[in-house]
Formats: C-alpha cells, sequence, structure tokens
C-alpha cells in the first residue's frame, strides 16, 4: 500500500524520544523510553490497557512534562515547552477522549484548528478590516479544503455537540489538520467506531499521510488496522518498550505476543 | 433578528463572512437604526430618552462583561471596580488636565484595562468560583483604594464633579444630543463586539471556556488569552464607567459598588451568556426593571397599600423580583433572552410548517 520503507541504512528521524520517563505518585507510567519516527511514516504505538501510551503522546504534545529524558522534534528540544508552543512547531493531535469546542461550528473548530497559522491580534480582530478580513477569507479556504477531504460539507453549519460520535471523531482529525501539522498524533482514532466508520478513518489516515506527506504517530488497539497501515510499530507494556520494529518482526516477537496474551487482549 | 436562508447562495467566502450576510438581517439592522437613531430622538421625550441613554450606557458594560464571562468562561463578580477606575480616571483628567472627552473616554478604558489584567493574573492557576472570589476582592480593594485616597478620589466625599461632555466645540448638554451619542457609542461597542467574537481572538476565548487544555493543545496561550479577556472586558468597563461619570455629571464610588457588578451579571445572565443580542436585551431589561416595578406598584399596589409603605415595598421588590428572575433563568432558561428569542424566530422562520 505504502512503499515508505524503514529498513535502509540511515534514518532521517522526525522526532526522536530518549530515555523519556514519567511517574504519577507510585505509579510509574512510562519508564525509560525511546524511540524514533522516521519522516513521512505512519508509527504506531500499541500495548494493553494502562500500558502508557497516552501518557508518552501526552508528553510529546506538552500535556505532561517528562520526568526526564528529551524529546527532539526536528532537532528542537520539547520537553519544557508549553503544549501551544508545540503546537507552534507544527504538531496536532487528537484525543482518546473526544475534545471538541461543542460551543461552536464544525467550521469554527476547524478555522481555531489554524489558530497559529493566523495572525490577527485584538485591535485589527475588532475593526475586521483590511488584513484581519484578509486573513479570515484566506485561512476559511484551507478549513473548506479539509471539511471537502473529509466529507462533511453539510456538516459545516453544525455545532459539534449535535454530531454523532464517528462524526465527532472526523471533526477532531480535522481540526488537527488544520494546522498543516508536519507530525500529527492519533490517540485511538477508531475507538468505539463502527466497521464502516473505521474503514473511512483508515482511509483517511492513509491519505493524509500520502497526499499532504504528514508523518503520523498513531495509537490503536485494532491489531489488523495497526499491522496493516503502519510503517514501524513500538510496544508497550506496564510502561517499558518490550518491542520495536516492522509489523512482521513485532508480529512474531514472544514478548509481545506474552504481554497480549497475559492481558488476555489479542484480538486475531 | 428573523433569518430566511433560502434563495441566498453566497458565491464567495468573503461575502459569506459580512456581519449581516442576509438581506434579511441587514433589514433589520436598518430598522433597528431607524429606530433609535431616528424615531426615538423625534418621538420620544426627555424623560425616555434619559433612560434610554442609561440603557445604551448599560449595553457597553453588559457587553464587557459578556466577553469575559460569556465568551472566556472567566467569572468576574467585579465589573463595576472597573467602571470605577475609568470613572475616576477620566474625572481626575478632566478636573485636573483639563483634558477634553474625546481624550478621557480611552483613557478611562485604557486605565480600567490595565487594572484588569492585573486582576486577570490569578487566572493563570485559578478556575470558577475561586476566580469570582478573587475578582470579588479586587471589587474591595479598588472601591478601599478610591476611597481612601484623597488624590484619586476628590477628598472627603469620594467624588468628583464634572461638567457635560463637550465634543470638538460642541456642548452636549441636551439630554438629545447625550442620549443621540451615547447611543452610538452602544452601536459601536456592539459591532466591535461582533468583530471580535467572529474573528480570531473570539474564537480563541470560546475555545478555552469549552476546553482549555484542548484550547491550549491546539496551540493557544491559554494565559495569555484569558488576560486579553479580562483586559478587553476591563475596557469597556472602564468606557461605561467614563459615561456614567458625564452621564450624572459626578464620579462617586457609590454608583460602582458590589450591587452593580451584580446587575451587570444579571444582565448577561438574564439576557443570555455569550451572546451580543442577550447582552443588549439584558442591559434593556435590568435597567427598565425598577422603573416597570416602580410603575406598577404606584398603579396596581396603590389600590391596597398606603403611600408610605408603597414608598419602602418597592426599594425591596427591586430586590425581590432580581433574584427571583436570575433564579429562573439560570434554572427554566440558562441560554437567557437571547435563547427565548432563537427560540421564537426559529419558530417563525419555518412557518407556516412546523418543522
Ligand atoms: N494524569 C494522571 N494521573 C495519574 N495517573 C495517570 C495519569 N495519566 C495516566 N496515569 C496512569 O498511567 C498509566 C498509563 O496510562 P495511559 O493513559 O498512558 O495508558 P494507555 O496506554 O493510554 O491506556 P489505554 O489503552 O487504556 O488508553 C495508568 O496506570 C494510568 O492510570
Ligand atoms: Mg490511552
Amino acid at each position: 500500500m505504502l512503499d515508505v520503507s524503514n529498513g535502509g541504512g540511515e534514518s532521517d528521524a522526525i522526532l526522536s524520544v530518549r530515555s523519556v520517563a514519567k511517574s504519577f505518585g507510585g505509579v510509574q507510567a512510562v519508564k525509560e523510553v525511546s524511540l524514533d519516527v522516521e519522516r513521512g511514516s505512519i508509527f504506531s504505538i500499541i500495548g494493553p490497557n494502562g500500558a502508557g501510551k497516552t501518557s508518552l503522546v501526552n508528553m510529546i504534545s506538552g500535556f505532561y512534562k517528562a520526568d526526564q529524558g528529551s524529546i527532539t522534534f526536528d532537532g528542537t528540544e520539547l520537553i519544557g515547552k508549553r503544549p501551544s508552543q508545540i503546537a507552534e512547531q507544527g504538531i496536532a493531535r487528537t484525543f482518546q477522549n473526544i475534545a471538541l469546542f461543542h460551543g461552536l461550528t464544525v467550521l469554527d473548530n476547524l478555522m481555531l484548528g489554524r489558530h497559529v497559522r493566523m495572525k490577527s491580534g485584538i485591535l485589527s480582530s475588532i475593526l475586521y478590516w483590511g488584513a484581519a478580513q484578509k486573513e479570515e477569507v484566506e485561512h476559511r479556504k484551507r478549513a473548506e479544503e479539509i471539511i471537502d477531504f473529509l466529507r462533511i460539507t453539510d456538516l459545516r453549519r453544525m455545532t459539534t455537540g449535535e454530531l454523532a460520535y464517528g462524526l465527532q471523531k472526523r471533526v477532531e482529525l480535522g481540526r488537527a489538520l488544520a494546522l498543516d501539522p508536519t507530525l500529527l498524533l492519533l490517540d485511538e482514532p477508531m475507538a468505539g467506531m463502527n466497521q464502516e466508520e473505521k474503514e473511512d478513518m483508515v482511509r483517511y489516515v492513509l491519505d493524509v499521510n500520502a497526499e499532504f506527506g504528514t508523518t503520523i504517530v498513531l495509537i490503536e488497539h485494532d491489531m489488523g488496522v495497526v499491522m496493516d497501515i503502519s510503517d514501524h510499530i513500538v510496544v508497550l507494556d506496564q510502561g517499558e518498550k518490550i518491542a520495536d520494529g516492522t509489523p512482521d518482526v513485532v508480529k512474531a516477537d514472544p514478548a509481545v505476543i506474552r504481554a497480549y496474551l497475559g492481558a488476555s487482549h489479542l484480538q486475531d | 433578528m428573523f433569518y430566511r436562508e433560502s434563495g441566498e447562495y453566497k458565491t464567495d467566502y468573503k461575502r459569506d463572512m459580512t456581519l449581516y450576510a442576509l438581506p434579511i438581517s441587514r433589514f433589520s439592522v436598518g430598522l433597528m437604526v431607524l429606530l433609535f437613531f431616528v424615531a426615538a430622538p423625534l418621538l420620544l421625550g426627555e424623560y425616555q430618552l434619559t433612560l434610554l441613554s442609561l440603557v445604551a450606557i448599560a449595553v457597553v458594560g453588559a457587553l464587557g462583561l459578556n466577553i469575559l464571562v460569556g465568551y472566556a468562561g472567566q467569572l468576574s463578580i467585579g465589573h463595576a471596580a472597573f467602571m470605577s477606575v475609568g470613572a475616576y480616571t477620566a474625572a481626575n483628567l478632566v478636573t485636573k488636565l483639563d483634558m477634553p472627552f474625546l481624550l478621557t473616554l480611552p483613557a478611562g478604558g485604557l486605565m480600567a484595562a490595565a487594572i484588569g489584567l492585573v486582576v486577570g493574573i490569578p487566572s493563570l492557576r485559578i478556575k470558577g468560583i475561586y476566580l469570582a472570589i478573587a475578582t470579588l476582592a479586587a471589587q474591595f480593594i479598588i472601591e478601599w483604594i478610591i476611597n481612601h485616597s484623597p488624590s484619586i478620589s476628590g477628598g472627603v466625599q469620594a467624588s468628583i464633579e464634572i461638567d457635560r461632555p463637550t465634543i470638538l466645540g460642541w456642548k452636549l448638554d441636551q439630554a438629545v444630543e447625550l442620549y443621540m451619542f451615547l447611543v452610538t457609542i452602544a452601536a459601536i461597542a456592539i459591532v466591535c463586539t461582533q468583530n471580535l467574537i467572529r474573528s480570531r481572538i473570539g474564537r480563541a476565548f470560546i475555545a478555552i471556556r469549552d476546553q482549555d487544555i484542548a484550547a491550549e493543545i491546539i496551540g493557544i496561550s491559554v494565559f495569555k488569552y484569558k488576560l486579553y479577556a479580562f483586559g478587553i472586558s476591563s475596557f469597556y468597563a472602564g468606557v461605561t464607567g467614563v459615561l456614567y461619570t458625564y452621564y450624572l455629571g459626578i464620579a462617586s464610588y457609590e454608583q460602582f459598588t458590589l450591587v452593580v457588578s451584580i446587575d451587570y451579571l444579571a444582565m448577561i445572565i438574564i439576557g443570555g451568556l455569550g451572546s451580543i443580542l442577550g447582552s443588549v436585551l439584558g442591559a434593556f431589561f435590568i435597567t427598565l426593571l425598577p422603573i416597570g416595578i416602580r410603575l406598577f406598584m404606584e398603579n396596581v399596589g396603590s389600590l391596597f397599600l398606603e403611600p408610605e409603605a408603597l414608598a419602602s415595598i418597592i426599594s425591596q421588590m427591586r430586590l425581590i423580583v432580581f433574584g427571583s428572575l436570575i433564579i429562573i433563568f439560570l434554572i427554566m432558561e440558562p441560554e437567557g433572552l437571547n435563547r427565548l428569542w432563537i427560540n421564537i424566530r426559529n419558530y417563525f422562520r419555518v412557518w407556516p410548517f412546523s418543522y
């Protein structure tokens, strides 16, 4: 399906995580995890419930501050930066539990996704004259492109609270895409979806990766999907990285099989 | 206003994004302009114009508070304190430096904005009711400082008298002149707020209100925008304070006590949180309510009450009606008068079909 191979000699990592750890009180959610995400790839993080996947992504997007280690994105250290500064670097994400702005329309949610790409300050916004208006129109165009891409044209004027769960997940992807991210973090984008919605979402993820060249870090429990679309997989268990490699390598790894059997989480 | 979208097709985003994009909304805006700028000054007497002037001032203040509370979701019960900052700033600039109205107006707003930024700092750490308590503290501290600094408050009475405003040599000493001026300011405030809310900054406010964590993650510096909200809201409050001062001819801290802060909260709760039309409706409602109560009691109450008893009841009635209304709205119609209006509008929008 995709030909971004991972085997060749020198790697071009857009994101490098080095010995990152995070604990909450007594719970060590993430223990000394290191990984490299190759530019332009689809990189999946899997593992049983409570393995530390979300915590790791939260550290990348700056929502949690890592206790130790380093996270570099395109050579820039991310640890210590505020989430909004990390977004400005071109990193967008979706949430395991949908976090849309329910008081706003689909369109406005997407426009908010473009916040860091816009500049208008207070005064020009209040006057809504010249530059501010031009900027709104320009960015509206990009938002509409994403709306077309995700085929949610007839929903654009609806407030997101009115939408069905599957559509909310799609709009949340749209809001993340609106940033024009170079790195997109997706935390279980297909959870709770029916088969058809899942297939749609997989399609969008692949298209985003192929059309926009966006690097994707994906957390997902559906093994079928993960094995199908990932270029590279990292497996976490109880905060530790237990495997790291291509789908074929990971599938055959005894430690992975053990972790999944132990957590009785094996899906065909 | 009453919309019927059908038959209207937008061909480009710029047109789609203008403030009053539909002919029907342009029509209702035109109607409002005609009503308040032409009909009212021609048809109404001095007393009614004075009342409408008060409403116009309240509109500005209510818009300001709604930006902070309704849109950005930061509860404040210190709005009146920022008005007093504006009021005393203007009064001092007039009496000490003989500054003209067109300068004291923004100066009062800016000073209040500066103080508002400081008061907004705790919003970095605290939310909701705790933040409200912090703004309550600000209300008392500002009141106390003004009251105890003769250099600000102008001595024992803690009040400064000033003359009617003059704009480029034109003195607004007739009720109708003042009315025209104030209603213009209110109209400007409405348009500015509409612009703010539909653009980048306003969207960020709503994002912070709805989901502050997600807002930060998509790149909105939440703290910065909370401060913006405090600053802008306080600017409106400062301007409101300046307008009251000119309207009354005196800057007095008694005009800006906690009760006034609560009045303004009542305006936006009853009018509709996070709604511009709601701010306007609320300003009308709360400003005219005491007069309505008095008229009602004088006409109906006098049938079965002694005149002295009536007088004391009228002043109590206001608080009772007020409190009950806030509770009723919070429980029955949390989105306020604006929601009632939308329901009516939606009914007529598809009329005569019921769905
Ligand atoms: N904010 C927090 N406070 C306390 N404990 C936390 C917090 N966030 C995560 N944890 C704990 O860290 C561990 C890892 O949680 P995390 O959410 O990262 O797992 P996950 O791999 O995403 O699981 P799931 O598949 O269920 O989403 C869990 O034990 C969890 O309880
Ligand atoms: Mg998780």
